[in-house]
């Protein structure tokens, strides 16, 4: 197999990625409303119960609503890596999955590439996201939505993989419902999200502890930084080994010598 | 190359825990070959087919494909087999044509030869019409058609198909039966047919007879018939059966 063999392997992959996403209009349509609500209702709700001091990378005071947009666009990128994973038990289960690791491609790359195309429709629907948040008055500086690129990847990446080794340890689809609960909603409440860690710190210092070594913290402020043109070092670290790790994990969850694919493929 | 197998299995065994579900399963097929995998349900048909196409790793005994183990050159093993599984796996909410182009880049074809396999196994298959068509609209019997047309768009020179007919109308299992016997006459294919149905069991097939993991018999059905002295392959089938259970 020749390098030509795995770029059209991986523009295969995507388009199918993006057929499915474009046959499920209404999974576009939660994607987009979920962040929407928060802003809509919760934003304008705590407005004046929240403070937000200034703080890096903002140089004034600012609106609340403005303070959690990073935090909603990583929660799009969460909710899309978690439902193209849980697409990956529903293929299993359907049968689907087999035409994908019977591929003479390596079964690395199968996954990676699987990665990679949830990631592009993820990020074309922050972006969406980012368009619509433009009557709430959020308005980066125009760079900002070009170098917010390659954070929205990394986070999604990041997101995706954590998605792709849940789906790689679940059985059914009842049992990713609520694994979905017990991570989505704790990485998204424990994290920089809603609320600036410094607020955090003064509450509860384990809590402040459990938010720092939370990658969707990193994704958020990585996220945040970017849209001011500026990149926040530690984050990116941290998501690319988080990145690294999962992935791996969820590659050797999906080797047949291992067992674990082998087990689930066949039933 | 032409003496050689396309498909050789030696010593195959594999567990499921403690339940031992293949045992020293040896057998091979040559180019060109249509051979029956003929077992009842359980009997670890579906269970070979996983070992032979890498979804389960393999422990103990060896698969060859042309000669290649399957373990150590997975990749060239998979690119000369076409896979019809017994249960469906086209995405029902793509079109015939979406599915095969999918399949088409999952093994590296370029969308111009990807156009003119599917052009050349849909009409094989009599599903010109119905290329645009979601797969969810189509009958049992056309999804079947369709995964068949799948299965040889790459051009293997080995086709493994797991109870293909299962749930398909007498028309319908007619067709696929036709139409893999003609790819193995014309095209030198060897096929390995896995199926529950004796009767499925033609004229000039070899016959391969899985029981609880075991090889009770493998020669051409004809051959099997006298050995056996029996009337039909359904008598010869359940007298080796018998047998087994009684040693």
């Amino acid at each position: 197999m020749r390098p030509i063999h795995y770029l059209r392997c991986f523009a295969g992959i995507a388009r199918r990625e993006w057929l499915r996403f474009l046959n499920q209009r209404g999974r576009f349509f939660s994607a987009l409303v979920r962040p929407l609500v928060w802003l809509a209702i919760f934003a304008t709700g705590f407005h004046f119960v929240l403070g937000v001091s200034i703080i890096p990378p903002y140089e004034t005071y600012v609106p609340y609503p403005v303070y959690i947009a990073p935090g909603l666009i990583a929660m799009i990128l969460m909710f899309n890596g978690m439902l193209s994973s849980l697409s990956m038990v529903y293929d299993r289960e359907m049968g689907s999955m087999r035409i994908l690791m019977v591929s003479p491609l390596p079964r690395w790359f199968l996954l990676t590439a699987k990665l990679l195309a949830g990631v592009i429709v993820s990020v074309l629907q922050a972006y969406a996201f980012l368009a619509i948040a433009l009557i709430w008055e959020i308005e980066p500086p125009w760079y900002g939505y070009i170098t917010v690129l390659p954070a929205l990847v990394l986070s999604g990446l990041m997101l995706g993989a954590l998605g792709l080794l849940l789906s790689s340890a679940i059985r059914q689809l009842e049992n990713f419902a609520s694994v979905m609960n017990f991570v989505i909603f704790p990485m998204f409440f424990a994290s920089s999200a809603l609320y600036p860690l410094w607020h955090v710190k003064e509450a509860s210092l384990l809590l402040y502890d459990i938010c720092e070594i939370n990658p969707f913290t990193h994704a958020v402020e990585l996220i945040r930084f970017a849209l001011y043109g500026q990149i926040e070092p530690i984050s990116a670290v941290v998501l690319v080994v988080a990145t690294a790790i999962f992935l791996t994990l969820a590659v050797y969850g999906y080797d047949p010598a291992k067992g674990l694919m082998a087990r689930r493929v066949a039933e | 190359m032409s003496t050689m197998p396309a498909f050789s299995v030696e010593g195959l065994g594999h567990r499921f825990g403690q339940r031992r579900v293949l045992k020293e399963v040896t057998f091979s097929i040559a180019p060109g070959d249509f051979t029956v995998l003929l077992g009842l349900n359980g009997a670890g048909k579906t269970t070979l087919f996983s070992l032979a196409t890498r979804l389960y790793a393999q422990a103990e005994g060896t698969i060859r494909i042309f000669g290649m183990d399957i373990r150590e050159r997975a990749s060239e093993c998979l690119r000369q087999m076409g896979i019809v599984f017994q249960q469906p796996t086209l995405d029902l909410d793509l079109t015939v044509d979406q599915n095969l182009f999918y399949h088409s880049a999952l093994h590296g074809l370029s969308h111009r030869e990807a156009r003119q396999r599917i052009a050349v196994e849909a009409e094989r298959v009599g599903l010109i019409e119905q290329r645009a068509e979601k797969v969810r609209r189509l009958s049992g019997g056309q999804r079947r058609r369709v995964e068949i047309a799948r299965a040889l768009l790459q051009q293997p020179r080995l086709l493994l198909l797991d109870e293909p007919t299962v749930g398909l109308d007498i028309a319908s299992r007619q067709f696929m039966l036709d139409h893999v016997r003609r790819l193995c006459r014309e095209q030198r294919i060897a096929a390995l047919w896995a199926t529950h149905l004796i009767d499925e069991v033609g004229e000039g097939a070899r016959v391969v007879v899985l029981h609880k993991g075991e090889v009770l018999a493998d020669s051409a059905a004809a051959q099997l018939l006298g050995e056996m002295r029996a009337p039909s392959m359904r008598a010869a089938f359940e007298t080796l059966v018998q047998e087994r259970e009684a040693a």
